[in-house]
This record gives C-alpha cells, structure tokens and sequence, in this order.
C-alpha cells in the first residue's frame, strides 16, 4: 500500500543550523533513504525550497489568480516528502518516525487513493462513460 | 464478527453478514429448532452470507480475497475461530483518537449497540454513528490489518489497547453523574475484554496488571459511595462491602504477574490496590515503595501526589506535606493536591491553613459528589472550636 510520508518543521531549524549541523542533517537523510531503498519500500522523494519560494495559484472565472507565498502560513511549513510502497499502516508509521525532522518537526502519513479498487469511483467512471 | 472482520478486513460487511445469518436464523429456528451450538451456526452462516455477497460483486473483488473466504468456508463449523486478539489489536490501533479507540472496542468487541455508545459518552446516537463510521473508514483505508502486529510493533500496540479498556473501565467508574447502569456496564465490559486479552495473552504481565487493577478498585464499588450517594473515603469505607472474590481474584493476578516479572505501570497500580485490599489494611512502607518503582517507569506530577500520600501514612503527615509543597506549582489546577493537602493540615492541627485548602479545592472540583465532599469537610474544618 502507498503512503505519502509529509514533512513538516520549522524553516529556521534548517536556515538557523550551522554548516556542520547541516551536513549532519544531510547525512541522517541520506541514511534514511538508502535505508528505504534497501527495504524495497522507496518510491520517490524530494526536499522542498523554503516556503518562502512559493507562489499559490487558484483559477476563477478562467482567471488565473497567482499569490506570493504557500496555501497556508503555519509555523511548521511542508520541507519534503517520500513516498513509499508499506506493507501497512504500522509499517508506514515505523518509517515516518525513522525520518530525521520526526524528532523536532512532525510527519504526515496519508495512505495513497487507490482509483482501481475504489467503488464510488468505478460507479462514477462508468456514468461518464454512458 | 471478529474472524469475519478479519478475514474481511472490513467491519462493515462483518456486520452485514452477522445481520444476515440472524435474518436466517429467525426464519428457520422457529420451524427447525435451535441447533445445537447456535454461536457457530451463526458464524458458519454469517460467512456464507458473506461470501454470497462478495461473489454477487466478483467483479470488483480481488480473487485472493474470495479464495482466503472459500478456504475459510471449508473448514469445519466447530470450533469457532477464535481472532478477537487481532479485532482488539485493530480497534485499539494508536492511528485512532483514544475517543475513538473506546468507541469502536465497546461497539465491535463490547457487543453495545450505537445507541448505549452514545449513551455513555453523553453524544447523540447521530454523532455516535458517525464517529464510528469515520474511524471504521480509516481501519479500511489507511491500511490497518486485521492481524497481530509485528514483534517490534507490539509493545506500542499493546499499550494503545491497555490504555483503551482502562479509559472503558475509568469512564464507568469515575462517579459523575450520569446513567449508573450504563456506568456499571462499562465497568463490567472493560473488565469482561481485559479478561478476554488475559485468556488470548496469558503470559502477558501488564494486562494481568491491568485487569487486577480493574477487579480490585471494583471490589470497593459498593462501599465508596454511601447511601446518600456521597463519597466515602478508602479509609472510611465498610469493609464488609468490599467483594472478597474480586480481591481474591485481583491479589492472585497482581502475584501470577510479579511472578512472570512484571514491573510496568498497571502491574504496580494493582499492586498498590491490594495492599489497600489487605484485611489489616496496608503496609505503607510497601506502598511507598511501589510509588518510587511507578515513578520510575511512568513518572508525572499525579504519581508524585499520590507517592506523597504514602509517605505521609508511612512517615507522618509533616513529611507528605513537604512532598506537596514541592508539586504545588505543577498541580495548583488540580483539586486532588489541594484536599490532600487539606487533610494532612487538618490532621497537623493547621485547620486554617486547612480550610483555605478545602475552598480552593472545592473551586476547582467538577464532579457533584466530590463537590458534596468537599463542602462537607470544609464546614467541619471551619466548624471545629479554636484554641
């Protein structure tokens, strides 16, 4: 089963950190990641630019309406994400609490929507079909 | 329901299907007779009704499923599967909000209906329902299973389901107003399922720990409150009301667990429990002792106040007094702190100190019978003849 691993922390504990403390928040990922590799449960992954990089874009009236900054100004803004193929939920958990910033910031465990075994969404393709 | 559930993974067709052989049952019973082991009729035909309906929507059923089912189907009806580990393991999944957790275990575990939910947590049977179907979703949807958790999962898993039957047995018991039957009956279910997880783990010292616990603070149901319905203190309670075979069964349990070296938090709360139980009353110095292995393993300010309590049986009212004056800052919100404080001013001859310690204690207490208590011993304590 899929799960978006979300995480979320504080920008400054990334901006404020020394250039060892970086390299060290490096190395831990980097670990993880191989970690996750190795166990076959590694699909993908990225680290985000600050919040600060953002532009939020909503289209209305076929008017596309740009905004500087994310959809929500938090403390804890969203820095990165995996995803990964678990073989349930308490595997999902035991990977998110493996990720370096799940012991300053938080992580979300979203399972991935499944569109194929979906029932609502079988009944709705087959009325689009007709 | 629990093999169905999880042959299912789904608590919803296990309803479904258990409703259905009732159906059956109520039909054929009355013309063929009960048969002889009524439990498993029902489960052999709940599964069978189960089945028909996953192969009325084949098409969108994954072929193991309904091979997993029609292995199950073969079996011979008796004995019945027992898997209300793994339904106790999934309701109680740390994934659901502890409200939840309780909810779902009295209605799927427990056998309340929606509706005596509702009623013991004081929502409507609408909100209920809808709480139950939220968290119903989530075993389906977020990958929750049906199965024992895995070794280096359990001990989380474990402590996510102990913590669930003591805040069952803890709604029951807390003496807030409300339905006292219903209030019993959740003491009675969470005891009936810690009982359930003692038989299907048996060499488990904490969830021994945990039902000793519930059995023993039951033994004293009758005798803590007073015909008026007002509390009685441990110390002031007839204890000729207390139920010797609840304690009897309790200590035995509290020894069996020390025996298999137990020594977490439930274990030493039953422990401390029985030696309040003991017919000479308790062995203070005991129970100090357990309070500092308590504090040990699961510390906080309330394990403090109570471990302060001991020591002011054990060592005198002078030496618990300093105890709570360190954990005043901590615990100022919290009405327990402030009557024991009380009470050791009272019995040191401080009955000013003592009934400044009473008000404040009276402000902050909730409960209507703790409130009556409360206002009772103010007034003797501010009633008393200065020197």
């Amino acid at each position: 089963m899929k799960y978006l691993l979300t995480i979320y922390n504080e920008e400054r504990a990334w901006t404020d950190a020394s250039p060892e403390e970086v390299g060290q928040i490096m190395a831990a990922y980097e670990a993880f990641g191989r970690a996750a590799a190795e166990a076959g449960v590694l699909i993908g992954g990225e680290g985000l630019q600050p919040a600060s990089m953002a532009t939020t874009v909503r289209v209305r009236d076929n008017e596309t309406l740009t905004t500087d900054g994310p959809f929500a100004e938090t403390r804890e803004q969203l820095g990165g994400y995996y995803l990964l193929d678990c073989a349930d939920l308490d595997d999902a958990i035991s990977w998110a609490a493996r990720i370096p910033d799940a012991s300053s910031g938080s992580v979300e465990v979203r399972p991935v929507m499944d569109y194929e075994g979906a029932e609502h969404v079988d009944e709705a393709r087959e009325r689009a079909q007709r | 329901m629990a093999a169905l559930a999880r042959a299912f993974g789904d608590l919803d067709r296990a309803e479904e299907a258990v409703q259905d052989a009732f159906v059956v049952a109520i039909e054929r019973w009355p013309r063929d007779g009960i048969p002889p082991n009524p439990a498993a009729w029902i489960a052999l035909t709940a599964r069978r009704k189960a089945i028909d309906r996953l192969r009325l929507a084949r098409r969108e059923t994954p072929a193991a499923e309904i091979a997993v089912l029609e292995a199950l189907d073969a079996e011979p009806p008796s004995p019945i599967p027992d898997e209300r580990l793994e339904l106790i393991f999934a309701c109680c999944h740390p994934a659901l909000a502890p409200e939840t957790r309780v909810a779902l275990t009295l209605r799927a575990l427990g056998g309340l209906s929606t509706r005596e939910v509702a009623r013991a947590f004081l929502v409507s049977e609408d909100a209920m329902a809808q709480r139950l179907q939220r968290a119903k979703q989530k075993l389906r949807g977020a990958g929750i299973r049906f199965e024992l958790p895995r070794e280096r999962d359990l001990p989380a898993r474990r402590a996510s389901v102990l913590a669930t039957l003591y805040l069952i047995f803890g709604e029951g018991y807390a003496a807030t107003a409300g339905d006292a039957l219903i209030r019993r009956e959740l003491c009675a279910e969470a005891i009936h399922l810690a009982r359930v997880l003692c038989s299907l783990m048996p060499d488990e010292p904490e969830a021994l720990g945990l039902l000793a616990l519930m059995r023993l603070h039951d033994s004293r149901r009758d005798a803590r409150v007073d015909a008026r319905g007002e509390l009685v203190l441990l110390a002031d309670q007839d204890r000729s009301r207390w139920d010797r075979a609840a304690i009897a069964e309790g200590s035995g349990l509290v020894e069996r667990a020390l025996a298999l070296g137990g020594g977490g938090p439930y274990v030493l709360q039953a422990f401390i429990a029985a030696e309040h139980a003991r017919p000479g009353g308790p062995d203070w110095t005991r129970v100090v002792g357990a309070y500092d292995r308590l504090l040990a393993v699961a510390g906080g300010p309330v394990v403090a106040l109570n471990r302060a309590v001991a020591v002011a049986m054990a060592q005198g009212p002078q030496s618990g007094l300093a105890l709570m004056d360190e954990l005043a800052g901590e615990l100022d919100g919290y009405h327990l702190l402030h009557s024991a404080r009380a009470d050791l001013l009272r019995r040191l001859g401080r009955a000013d100190e003592a009934a400044a310690a009473y008000s404040r204690a009276l402000s902050l207490a909730a409960n209507p019978v703790e409130r009556a208590f409360l206002a009772g011993r103010l007034e003797a304590t501010t009633a008393r003849p200065r020197p």
